[in-house]
């Protein structure tokens, strides 16, 4: 009969779960734990400089692979330092097991030293939450938290392990079953039918696409069922890379900087064929004005999103690719000329970017030509901003799980760690992460974690020395009136990568940028390339917050 | 300070009401849970009342809630929360928790 400390319980869950890597930052409270992994033979532990930093390098490998991933940390500090990549995680619906140290039972209620209630902080962050009260009990939470972590609609599970929980022995019968495979509730396929139908009888149906597509591994049938219906596609932020951004059929992203012929079309649909998405308001705009004139399909695994927001006159409780296994041998094959042509016709009067070319300081030509270099194997992260937006906008995305960005909770300094967590899953890959001057700083400090671990992450900082969403928003909506928007001093972000032991590269005065990205790369291992961007150039078009998605503003080069 | 008259009375709401019966798992966070997502969602709660039942696992719990209120999307964030293990709408059930409720009005 096994005889074991309620730590070596969690980390011998862990090594049967099948888990290799975890993220994470000791302390006083989790030490028992920490002393149990440094036992493991299978685990490999990657020490971060900020908890924060642990939690979005754990969602950079589930963002990447699709599997739940761990991170810990201690008590107090740590757990309020891991929270925002926990709601991070929740909204965007990654799976991940966070395991925190907490203060021994017989301490807990009476502020003792680090003591925070982590488990009342995180309950809204999480999809479920647990305080452990007995290291017996760990035998039964460890292999449910994986369960409630990757199946149905994926998400975060936080256990708190109070310190004597964690040394206290217990004597067992038998080890649990891990959990190996997602185990989703039965679909609810009865609207199926009228679905089809409905998808039938369109005239101008959209494909309204997003993450849970992604979760559900159906971007197969996505497209398959696009192409036999000949039906134009819209993404989501968290669904790019379901269709190839060149994808005939692809509309790409839709929503607040949209391009402008996407809303236009999505104007003129009678049919939304929503699946995987939760009609968030930056992708729906002021949501009583989005594709007024069409009825809705919503497809979700999460019964809770079917009429949230839009009332659906078909609604599929079920996984999105067991929707489109059922929908595609009912749906007629279909050219759709009028409605094709209705928005090449649309998209050739309202071209998608300015002509800009290759040249420090504009942003389109400069992804597109990283685009080139990384190659279509690698994966892209980005931090929160303009330079976020503007990947979006222009990436020649081929595959999903390509893209890494924290599209729900919008969190500035995701971009660098989920890069680094990516390269750890992926160590044959290249990775970049695309971020700007303000977001880098919010996690400066992993470029410590990404030279130490070896990764290949190429960090590319459009540096505009400024909060630039926040200007721009500041520009027209705030009558220019620039506030707490810049820096005023200029950070040397080369000199910086170079004192973490990272090479870097700056493309400011270069005399060929292009020879100085080939440069970057092409050497293996992580660097940081600077590149200088124009404060003014802004993220357009932009549909105002609140406002209908008709409205949209700045596109200049669009309007004709 | 001494106790009004509007003290002494449950509440008469002027909206219809109606009652949902939770049986969830008895635990010391699960309160939290529920009120925490009635708050968080911004869905109206008017009253709660909570009791241990059988061996003391799991508990009942009955809502009384604002009819009008969101009734499908609050039944459905309920059953999402893992410590929910059924949810009922018992309109039929109303008489005798206001009844509970005026009990509770006149302890004082």
């Amino acid at each position: 009969m096994p005889r074991l400390s309620g730590a070596q319980i969690i980390i011998s869950q862990l090594e049967r779960q099948g888990i290799r890597l975890i993220t994470g930052i000791p302390g006083g409270a989790n030490l028992p734990i920490y002393d149990a992994l440094a036992r493991s033979t299978t685990i490999r532990h990657i020490l971060t400089r900020h908890e924060q930093g642990a939690g979005f390098i754990a969602q950079g490998m589930a963002r990447s692979t699709g599997q739940p991933a761990v991170c810990f940390a201690t008590s107090g500090p740590g757990a309020t330092n891991i929270l925002t990549a926990l709601a991070d995680a929740y909204l965007d619906s990654i799976p991940l097991v966070c395991i925190t140290g907490q203060v021994p039972r017989t301490l807990l209620g009476t502020d003792a030293f680090q003591e925070v209630d982590t488990y009342g902080m995180s309950m809204s962050i999480t999809k479920h939450n647990y305080l452990v009260r007995s290291a017996a009990d760990l035998l039964t939470i460890l292999p449910k938290a994986f369960r409630l972590a990757g199946s149905g609609r994926p998400g975060p599970v936080l256990i708190d392990v109070p310190k004597d929980v964690q040394t206290e022995m217990v004597e067992f019968v038998a080890w649990p079953e891990p959990f190996l495979a997602a185990d989703h509730l039965p679909s609810d396929l009865k609207s199926v039918g009228q679905a089809a139908a409905m998808i039938n009888e369109a005239a101008r149906p959209i494909l309204y696409l997003g993450g849970g597509v992604i979760h559900a591994g159906a971007a197969a049938e996505a497209r398959q069922l696009a192409e036999q219906s000949a039906i134009p596609t819209v993404m989501t932020l968290m669904g790019l890379g379901i269709l190839p951004t060149d994808h005939p059929l692809s509309l790409g992203m839709l929503g607040m900087h949209a391009c402008r012929a996407t809303n236009l079309a999505m104007e003129e649909c009678d049919l939304l064929i929503a699946a995987g998405v939760r009609f968030d308001d930056r992708a729906t705009g002021r949501i009583s004005a989005f594709c007024p004139n069409a009825k809705v399909i919503h497809v979700d695994i999460d019964a809770s999103e079917i009429g949230k927001l839009r009332p659906a006159d078909a609604g599929i409780t079920s996984d999105a690719r067991h929707a489109f296994a059922g929908l595609l041998p009912l749906v007629q094959p279909r050219q759709r000329r009028r409605w094709n042509d209705r928005i090449q016709r649309l998209q050739k009067d309202f071209p998608r970017f300015p002509p800009q070319s290759f040249a420090p300081g504009k942003p389109f030509q400069l992804i597109r030509r990283l685009a080139e270099l990384a190659g279509p194997k690698a994966l892209i992260s980005t931090d929160v901003g303009k330079h976020q937006m503007w990947v979006a906008q222009s990436y020649p995305f081929t595959t999903p799980r390509q893209l890494l960005t924290s599209g729900g909770l919008g969190a500035m300094g995701f971009g660098l760690p989920a890069a680094i967590g990516a390269s750890l899953a992926f160590p044959g890959r290249p990775v970049v992460c695309f971020s700007g001057d303000g977001s880098l700083q919010m996690n400066i400090q992993e470029l410590a974690t990404a030279v130490e671990q070896r990764t290949s992450v190429k960090t590319v900082v459009f540096n505009n020395q400024s909060l630039g969403l926040v200007r721009q928003q500041q520009r027209l909506f705030y009558e220019r009136h620039y506030f707490a928007s810049s820096y005023s001093i200029s950070v040397d972000f080369t000199a910086i990568a170079r004192g973490f032991g990272m090479r870097a590269f700056d493309l400011n005065g270069a005399a060929d940028p292009d020879h100085l990205l080939r440069q970057a790369m092409v050497e293996p291992g992580p660097c940081l390339i600077n590149v200088p961007i124009d404060i003014e150039e802004d993220v357009t078009p932009m549909v105002p917050p609140g406002a209908a998605n008709t409205t949209m503003i700045g596109d200049d080069h669009a309007s004709n | 300070m001494p106790a009004t008259d509007a003290d002494l009375t449950a509440a008469t709401l002027a909206s219809p009401t109606t009652i949902l019966r939770l049986t969830v798992n008895n635990h010391p966070g699960v309160m939290l849970q529920i009120c925490g997502l009635f708050a968080r969602r911004a869905f109206n709660l008017e009253g709660i009342l909570c009791t241990a039942i059988g061996q003391g696992d799991a508990s009942r719990i009955w809502l009384t809630i604002d009819a009008a209120d969101k009734l499908d999307q609050i039944v459905k964030q309920l059953a999402k929360l893992e410590d929910v293990l059924a949810i009922e709408e018992r309109p039929d059930a109303r008489e005798q928790v206001g009844d509970m409720a005026a009990m509770m009005a006149r302890i004082g």
